[in-house]
């Protein structure tokens, strides 16, 4: 991997739409558009990860919400139980899921299409009845933290914002990292994998190495953010941890943006959540926005599966070097 | 509780289980599509059921006929809405277009009919053989399970339709070119896994409360069944139906019931992993 590929425009142009999305509510200093933000970021980070797997390596992974629960719960039990600060713990979340990843890389990666989605749903369901019942962690009623651990960072009005500096790093860091493994031999590997696995592997793809680095660099991040997450919301259950919906919600995010490109997810997370509080505050659409949004989703299914990066590299091929 | 009374609790659910997975089993296996929104389908059989027998005072077994009609209409117009058009695309787009009609449902749902439970106030009396009492709606939703299974394998093997189903199953295009309008074939096929659902709804309604987001966990269910009676074995999914309602009769009574799920999806992905053909077999 030589600097000169880290010249792309492209990537910077994502990367300075991210950072400027970003600076926004620190210029303005509005708590209520840091939360807005943050939730964008957040999802930005989770659907970049997830577009590794998916659309680099085309396994479709409908649980991967679990690295996201899993991250959160060894973080906040470490926070909570052991006395650990936040950093240690962020760390240790993402080795959390990192593992995990990489345990069940071994078993599940093996299938192939709806068979691992499925696979993946089974595990992140699994994980949720499981951690309901594992006393260390709470049970049922989850973890709660004390008001006072924010003292230790400034208070809990300098903790949120700390979290928020964080989550605005790691989403620029996960997008640089998509660029990077996309444009490098790694990346060219999986992106084979996606198009014919057996042929990948004559070509000389170590393909079950290959697809569980990817999933490995895919789990990680999430289950940083799910420390953060959780340490802002102060307790964490295990139906908030492993929600599906979520899952599929991160799902609908890439496909929106346009899978397998590095501007898509972060394109399609940030369409994704403006799109869900424009519905959600509107008198009209309050009450189904459920059914908008399916009905959205139907439609760039049916008539633009490639999502809205795809369709405009299709579409205005002079434009691909600025949309990796 | 006598541990035969739970047996016999769960092994008669087990059949409805049964034919809530063999809609998702049947759709999966003939054309090759996981239906997600299998969950809000079985959840509509359900209010389909509850304002059939509520409002209009139809007694739940004619009720289910009615629910099965309905059904089998809505899963054809769903095919042909959402799913014609990426039937050949990779599965991402099929899973993702029929989550999408989960989300419309479930949303129209919720603004219709809110999340407040429901319950269809209807009893068959119950008998009592021993130690087992026997809940008279269980043991006809049990029959009728039996009733439709054989009504299926008829139209599979026995008519010409069925005959169409099966051999588009094996092969659509050889079977585009042997004459058969493989498009309505499909459509029909998706309506019988979705007429299937509906009607295991319906079935579970007359013993259980529910709400529009019940049809959720009985999807979860109808894929551990799935897996293991075997993608695309009706007959399997009626055993996997069998097997799953056995296990959530006898674990609660060695474990807390909180443990059933966990035991459950550790045996999906195993089964997964170890025999991704079911423990029956796939059909093929």
């Amino acid at each position: 991997m030589s600097l000169t590929k880290l010249r792309n425009p492209g990537l910077w142009i994502t990367v300075i739409a991210v950072l400027l999305l970003g600076l926004w509510p620190i210029v303005t200093q509005r708590a209520s558009t840091r939360e807005e933000i943050f939730t964008v970021l957040l999802s930005v980070v989770l659907a970049s990860s997830l577009n590794i797997l998916l659309g680099y390596t085309g396994y479709v992974s409908f649980g991967h919400i679990v690295f996201f629960g899993l991250g959160g719960y060894v973080g906040l039990y470490l926070i909570i139980v052991q006395g650990w600060s936040l950093w240690p713990a962020m760390a240790a979340g993402g080795l959390a899921a990192g593992l995990l990843a990489l345990l069940l890389g071994q078993a599940i990666l093996r299938l192939r299409g709806s068979y691992f989605a499925l696979a993946t749903i089974g595990i992140n369901e699994a994980m949720r009845a499981f951690i309901n019942n594992f006393e260390p962690f709470g049970g049922p009623t989850g973890l709660s933290l004390n008001f006072q651990t924010y003292n230790a960072y400034g208070g809990a009005a300098n903790a949120l914002w700390l979290i928020y500096y964080i989550v605005l790093i790691l989403a620029l860091f996960n997008i640089v990292l998509s660029y990077v493994v996309k444009t490098s031999k790694f990346g060219l590997g999986l992106m084979a994998i996606r198009e014919d696995e057996d042929a990948a592997e004559v070509m000389g793809v170590i393909t079950p190495r290959s697809k569980t680095w990817a999933y490995v660099l895919s789990a990680i991040l999430p289950g940083v953010v799910g420390v953060l997450f959780f340490f802002k919301n102060g307790n964490i259950e295990p139906p908030q941890a492993f929600r599906l919906h979520m899952s599929i919600e991160l799902l609908v995010m890439v496909m929106l943006g346009g899978f397998g490109t590095v501007f898509g997810p972060a394109l399609g997370a940030v369409g994704y959540q403006r799109l869900r509080g424009l519905l959600l505050t509107s008198d009209l659409f309050k009450n189904i926005q459920l059914a908008v949004a399916g009905l959205l989703l139907l439609l760039i299914i049916l008539f633009i599966p490639a999502g809205a990066v795809g369709w405009i590299r299709r579409r205005f091929p002079i434009l691909r070097r600025y949309l990796p | 509780m006598d541990i035969l009374a739970f047996l016999t609790d769960g092994l008669l659910i087990g059949f409805v289980y049964g034919i809530a997975a063999m809609g998702l089993t049947l759709i999966w296996g003939v054309m090759n599509v996981i239906n997600l929104s299998h969950g809000s389908i079985i959840a509509l059989g359900m209010f389909a059921l509850y304002f059939l027998f509520v409002s209009l005072g139809i007694n739940p077994y004619i009720g289910v006929v009615i629910v099965a009609v309905l059904g089998l209409l809505l899963g054809m117009i769903i095919y042909a809405v959402a799913i014609h058009r990426v039937i050949n695309a990779p599965h991402l787009s099929t899973l993702l277009a029929t989550f999408a009609v989960n989300m419309i449902i479930i949303g129209l749902g919720t603004t219709a009919f809110s999340t407040s439970p429901r319950n269809v106030d209807f009893s068959l009396g119950s008998a009592t053989v021993g130690p087992v009492t026997l809940l008279g709606t269980r043991v006809v939703a049990a029959l009728a399970s039996v009733l439709i299974t054989a009504a299926l394998y008829f139209f599979l093997y026995r008519t010409t339709l069925g005959k169409y189903v099966r051999a588009v199953t094996d092969n659509r295009a050889a079977a585009e070119l042997m004459g058969i309008p493989s498009a309505r074939v499909l459509a029909l096929s998706f309506g019988l896994g979705t007429m299937l659902a509906a009607v295991a709804g319906g079935l579970i309604a007359t013993f259980f409360p529910f709400t529009i987001l019940s049809g959720g966990t009985y999807e979860l269910k109808s894929f551990v069944i799935c897996v293991l009676g075997g993608v695309g074995n009706p007959l399997g999914a009626l055993f996997g139906g069998l097997i799953l309602g056995t296990f959530e009769g006898i674990i609660p009574y060695f474990l807390p019931t909180s443990w059933v799920p966990v035991i459950e999806f550790i045996l999906f992905v195993v089964i997964l992993l170890v025999r991704p053909t079911g423990l029956l077999g796939a059909k093929k």
